[in-house]
């Protein structure tokens, strides 16, 4: 039984029955086992059930339940009430997103980029099922392998102050994921990816003010992808001013 | 190639922050430092500067760093929300950069 309580200030935002967005303060229980997730489904199963968040796995794997926790990106079910108590929680939807309801933001525009820089793979050689599988070393493995961890959370985008003033940005996760195919031994995508990841609202408009990497819950250091695709735009740029120099199709 | 113009811009850029990072210090402590505290003398200095190789080195030294920095500083208007002020801040930077490296290649040439 927990002997005092937890202090959340939560951001509300119903449409259907306020334009304007307002903060709502709860008390719940504090225990030190509890993570900031916890503290809201308590709210949303005894406190009030009109509260709406995403959250599945409780475990940082899925990735939906990011939301600002005193104004910095985290995976609630990954922080704990303890990280904060007795200081107030303020827990707001992820920045830079339009906000649908409560803490539930839209992420049909990082969807569309995950879209626009082709995440996955483009065989280089198609196989049938009888040639067996695209084989691939351990070393090849390890040149992309950061970046296939990924959880499509979303926190580098509101960690990312670009992203926060110009949306066409193309952003952190969405390169991190192209140049992990880009990287991948087995893939063959470089030139079509190039189009939407070497334009002007491409990787380019990254400043590397690095906060991306800072708040990714999965260490995939998408400022280092953006940092590193920028420079096989920049070797491929030179290869094809000279007569002999040939374009790599992996970086 | 629908490819941004950027790619150029961001090779001198990156070019210019080696060039800061490992020869302005190199530069300094020999122009500045060396002289200073007697190690060598200005006039060492001077007829050091006459050899062709050391001139393209200062060509170098002053021309890639400007572009360095005019990267650096157009790219603020991204920085401060100011997208449609990227063009012509890139003009006034890189403008600068390229009169810059200009007035860099008449002094090395000319000896001034
Ligand atoms: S790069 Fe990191 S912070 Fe960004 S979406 Fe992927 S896991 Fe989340
Ligand atoms: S609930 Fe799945 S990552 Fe937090």
């Amino acid at each position: 039984m927990a002997d005092e309580n937890a202090i959340l200030e939560v951001f509300r935002y119903q449409p259907d029955q306020k334009s304007e967005p307002t903060f709502q303060r709860y008390e719940v229980p504090f225990h030190e086992e509890w993570v900031v997730l916890d503290a809201l489904n308590y709210i949303k199963d005894h406190l009030d059930g009109t509260l709406s968040y995403r959250w599945s796995c409780r475990m940082g794997i899925c990735g939906s339940c990011g939301m600002m926790v005193n104004g910095d990106p985290k995976l609630t079910c990954s922080v704990f009430l303890r990280d904060y108590h007795p200081q107030v929680m303020r827990v707001e939807p992820l920045r830079g997103f339009p906000v649908i309801r409560d803490l539930v933001i839209d992420l049909d525009d990082f969807m569309n980029k995950m879209t626009e820089v082709k995440a996955w793979m483009i065989p280089k050689e198609e196989r049938s099922i009888e040639q067996g599988e695209y084989l691939q070393s351990p070393a090849q493995l390890a040149r992309y392998r950061q970046y296939s961890t990924c959880i499509n959370c979303t926190l580098c985008y509101a960690a990312c102050p670009v992203y926060g003033r110009h949306t066409e940005f193309v952003g952190p996760a969405a390169i991190a994921l192209a140049q992990r195919y880009n990287m991948d031994s087995r893939d063959g995508g470089y030139e079509e990816r190039a189009e939407t990841l070497f334009d002007e609202h491409g990787v380019w408009m990254c400043t590397f003010v690095g906060d991306c990497s800072r708040v990714c819950p999965k260490n995939v250091d998408p400022a280092a992808a953006i940092q590193q695709a920028k420079v096989s735009a920049t070797k491929d740029f030179y290869r094809s001013l000279v007569p002999w120099g040939k374009r790599r199709t992996e970086t | 190639m629908p490819r941004s113009k950027e790619v150029f811009w961001w090779s001198l850029f990156s070019a210019g922050g080696v060039v800061s990072a490992f020869f302005f210090p190199a530069t300094i402590i020999i122009t500045g430092l060396a002289v200073t505290l007697g190690w060598v003398t200005a006039e060492d200095l001077h007829a050091l500067v006459q050899n062709p190789l050391v001139r393209l080195y200062l060509f170098v030294l002053i021309s890639l760093p400007l572009f360095h920095a005019a990267h650096r500083l157009s790219h603020l208007t991204i920085d401060l929300g100011l997208a449609h002020a990227r063009r012509p801040s890139a003009i006034v930077c890189y403008g600068a950069a390229i009169v810059g490296t200009l007035l860099a290649a008449v002094g090395v040439i000319t000896g001034l």
